[in-house]
């Protein structure tokens, strides 16, 4: 392991993860809205909003699947340091993380059950960037409609339709996050 | 004119004076000792640590001396404790075979290999009060010496001796992992670890009324007590920095196995089945009826018939079990309710206007 | 020993109630099961809100703690007090003021902002318990979608009282999905559910958690000719005059006499402020508190 992965964790975990979580906590319950989330430094290959983001909801009892470019030795070593959530593969995923495209198939995550909905994978699709642009989203959190850069349509319409099953994502980009849980409905722009 | 009633803080602050006050009565009097409740009030400790699942005899000792004896609050108060305590790790399984028992009796056979102990019960005490403990700077008889022998000498488990001949189920050790109700909520059906685990933290009088029960026909099982033990047992841990496991303590523990009559179902064919009981302490009521009531739960898992009966409904009596639970819920309805029963009120009065009403119309209708 | 972390929980306990909450938002009305710990209050007392609470605070926040609508209420001061020392943060009686406010049994009379956050406690979160005791069948009638046994039983009401004879707890239907407890609020509150702030439920004997995203639809449950009423006593707040808001019965003499009360007491103090005055009342004195 190198040394690196020792560092750029919480430096003081119990305030920085409650400022986190009302960060994360925030865009889950309004979709389309982004926040500021920071106080990880990870490693190369991770944004500090998706690496908080881990600190913050991740242990030895979550398990996560490294999508893709993010399965790096360092960026492994760096979250098994901070967090012990042991590294799965997609099926068997509470989170998951990576770059959209590598993140698909969907279909492969666990979307939880009738009786315990909630069994389901957490998906922390890094972005290039995130912006109030795009998609039009529906749905609980949002007053009227939201907007928001996804993407792709089609896989979280399907994902919606499942309800009250199905996956729930985080979008992050540098320090930034959106969410978008299995109840909001994303829809093309009509007419830009 | 009216002012509302405030006070809330200053109300709540005069109660926690006069608390302290009456917790320690009357100042004249010696105040005990940890120590005192410790070594006097032995039962009541292990009470405590059972139901509190923590064994630690002085923080019982503190528990009860906080709750003034109420043994329901120091349970409570050491469950609050516990909960704020870092993990380690997982320690070994006990192994109670090698218990050094103080007492050791089996109702199934007049003697065993290893003897049988009586030890320090009450079992064959006549209940007449011993007015010379009222006297205080009694001296004390000598103390019995333990035996050393005795106690080193290993006592296989009553149970085993069936076991050779198949006339009881046999029970096969399992290596997974159980679950932890402490950590996990409660997922039903459960299994018997997780049962286990409930039942061994359970209200004693809770368990005492449903093992009862199944005495007096509510899914009789015909207990027999295959053996009772108490005694000291080791614990080890791995400890990954040395490679190995190091007994890091020994503690109390009551151990009772039933024997329990069966003759076969579908699936089963005709021998002895188990009930099984272990809590920390000397706290043999409990075990006993530990025992009686895991038995009658696994009516399922022996193909036997549900009798319907209040000690084989798994959900009813895990649900209920756990004392700090139910009078946290119980005694919470003596905090303010007036808002919902304001809306009672409402109700009611609106119900019976309409009542009075079609009443009248009736009247009315009929002259 | 006195050395807990802050807002009193270890950080492997916030984790794990944070993820159910996140959870719960993403499947309003759905009960999340989480593992509730031992709290050194008793069951009963409000677990489940204070371990969401808990889970949520930041230090910058600001903290006001209602019992039946009442700042002052022994409990309310007990769980303020709570937090005063475990997590430092600040607290106020003021609705307005307030980011996180915990509440049981009513939701403030002020409308809730974006920026809060409303918890719930809640002793029985299953609205199907007193017609299924079992949580094993509870679980499957959840489901199912299976609710034609609370319609049976909101029917029966009418066909013997002549209306529903829920008055507090009174079921609602979340986004079209799940039935849900709205908790011992009177039926009064139920239409203020579709809210600007975020509203997050804590049941800690019962272990679970469920929440209700800002402008979700919350809809109680009713029949078309025998519709959804948020009923009051009749009357008007004796200290401030309000006719709009939840009113409290105190009873005033020997004899049985009463009056009415605001039960949101920042609320009432609020009107009084501005110059609202009701019959018993007396002008708003800062010092007369």
């Amino acid at each position: 392991m190198e040394l690196s992965a020792l560092s750029g964790g919480f430096d003081n975990a119990a305030h920085q993860s409650a400022t986190a979580f009302r960060a994360i906590m925030n865009v889950t319950a309004r979709p389309g809205v982004i926040e500021t989330v920071s106080g990880a430094m990870p490693p190369k290959g991770l944004s500090i909003a998706a690496g908080s983001l881990l600190l913050t909801l991740c242990d030895p009892e979550t398990k996560l699947y490294l999508a893709g470019g993010v399965d790096s030795q360092p960026i492994r070593d760096w979250l098994t340091f901070h967090t012990g959530a042991p590294l799965v593969p997609a099926a068997q995923a509470d989170f998951a993380l990576g770059a959209w495209e590598e993140l698909l198939p969907l279909t492969q995550y666990a979307i939880g059950t009738d009786q315990y909905p909630d069994r389901s994978a957490t998906l922390i699709v890094e972005m290039p960037e995130l912006s109030q642009s795009g998609a039009t989203l529906t749905g609980p959190g949002i007053k009227d409609s939201a907007q928001l850069s996804l993407p792709s349509l089609e896989p979280f319409q399907l994902n919606a339709a499942l309800f009250p099953l199905g996956c729930d994502f985080f979008f992050t980009a540098g320090d930034k996050i959106a969410a978008l849980p299995r109840t909001t409905k994303p829809e093309s722009v009509t007419c830009m | 004119m009216y002012v509302a009633v405030k006070g809330g803080e200053k109300a709540i602050d005069a109660a926690h004076d006069w608390l302290a006050e009456v917790r320690r009565g009357d100042p004249a009097v010696a105040e005990l000792s940890l120590a005192q409740i410790r070594e006097q009030m032995s039962l009541a400790v292990d009470r405590v640590m059972s139901e509190g699942s923590l064994h630690d005899p002085d923080l019982a000792a503190l528990a009860i001396k906080q709750s003034r004896g109420d043994l329901i609050e120091a349970i409570f108060l050491i469950r609050a404790y516990r909960t704020t305590l870092p993990r380690f790790g997982a320690s070994h399984p006990i192994k109670t075979d090698t218990m050094q028992c103080q007492r050791r009796v089996s109702a199934t056979f007049k003697d065993v290999p290893g003897g049988q102990i009586l030890g320090p019960t009450f079992d064959y005490t006549h209940r007449l009060l011993d007015f010379k403990l009222a006297a205080e700077g009694a001296v004390p008889d000598a103390p019995v010496e333990d035996d050393p022998d005795l106690l080193a000498e290993r006592k296989p488990h009553v149970m085993g001796f069936l076991n050779k001949d198949s006339l009881i189920e046999t029970a096969e050790p399992d290596d997974e992992t159980p679950p932890d109700l402490t950590r996990a909520p409660m997922e039903l059906p459960a299994n018997r670890a997780l049962r286990l685990q409930n039942l061994t933290r359970a209200d004693e009088g809770f368990l005492l009324g449903l093992a009862y029960s199944t005495q007096r026909g509510y899914a009789r099982n015909h207990a027999f007590v295959g053996e009772l033990r108490i005694g000291k047992v080791a614990v080890e841990m791995d400890i990954p920095e040395l490679g190995f496991a190091v007994e890091i303590g020994e503690i109390t523990v009551t151990e009772c196995e039933t024997v329990n009559q069966f003759k076969g179902s579908k699936t089963e064919p005709p021998q002895f089945t188990r009930g099984y009981g272990l809590v920390f302490g000397q706290c043999e009521r409990k075990a006993i009826s530990m025992a009686l009531v895991d038995r009658a739960l696994r009516w399922k898992e022996l193909g036997e018939d549900n009798a319907g009966a209040p000690a084989q409904d798994e959900e009813f009596v895990l649900s209920h079990s756990d004392n700090i639970q139910a009078t946290g819920f119980l005694e919470h309805i003596k905090l303010p309710h007036y808002v919902d029963f304001q809306s009672e009120l409402e109700l009611i009065r609106s119900i019976r206007a309409a009542a009075n009403a079609a009443q009248q119309d009736t009247k009315i209708t009929a002259e | 020993m006195s050395d807990y972390n802050f807002a009193y929980l270890d950080e492997q306990t916030k984790r794990m109630i944070r993820r159910a909450i996140l959870k719960g938002l993403a499947i309003p009305g759905y009960q999340v099961p989480f593992a509730s710990r031992e709290m050194p209050m008793p069951y009963g007392w409000g677990t489940g809100g204070v371990q969401v609470t808990a889970a949520c605070l930041t230090p910058d926040d600001t903290l006001k703690v209602i019992d039946q609508g009442a700042d002052d209420t022994t409990n309310a001061v007990s769980i303020r007090r709570f937090f005063e020392k475990t997590a430092a943060v600040a607290v106020t009686q003021s609705t307005k003021r307030a980011s996180v406010i915990q509440t049981r049994h009513r939701i403030p009379e002020e409308p809730l902002s974006e920026d809060q956050i409303l918890v719930y406690q809640v002793p029985i979160p299953e609205p199907l318990r007193f017609l299924e005791p079992r949580e094993t069948e509870t679980r499957k009638m959840h489901a199912l979608e299976e609710y034609g046994l609370m319609h049976v039983k909101l029917f029966e009401d009418i066909s013997q009282h002549g209306q529903i004879a829920t008055a507090y707890a009174y079921p609602v239907m979340v986004e079209g999905r799940y039935v849900m407890d709205p908790s011992p609020i009177p039926r009064f509150d139920n239409p203020k559910m579709e809210m600007a702030a975020i509203q997050l439920f804590g049941a800690g004997r019962e272990q679970r958690i469920y929440a209700i995203p800002p402008y979700t639809q919350v809809v109680s449950l009713d029949f078309e000719d025998y519709p959804f009423e948020a009923s009051k006593a009749e009357g008007a707040c004796a200290l401030c005059g309000a006719d709009h808001t939840y009113l409290d019965e105190v009873i005033v003499d020997d004899d049985g006499g009463r009056m009415f009360v605001c039960s949101d007491t920042d609320y009432c103090e609020s009107r009084r402020q501005a110059g609202h005055l009701g019959v018993e009342g007396t002008p708003y004195r800062k010092d007369a508190a």
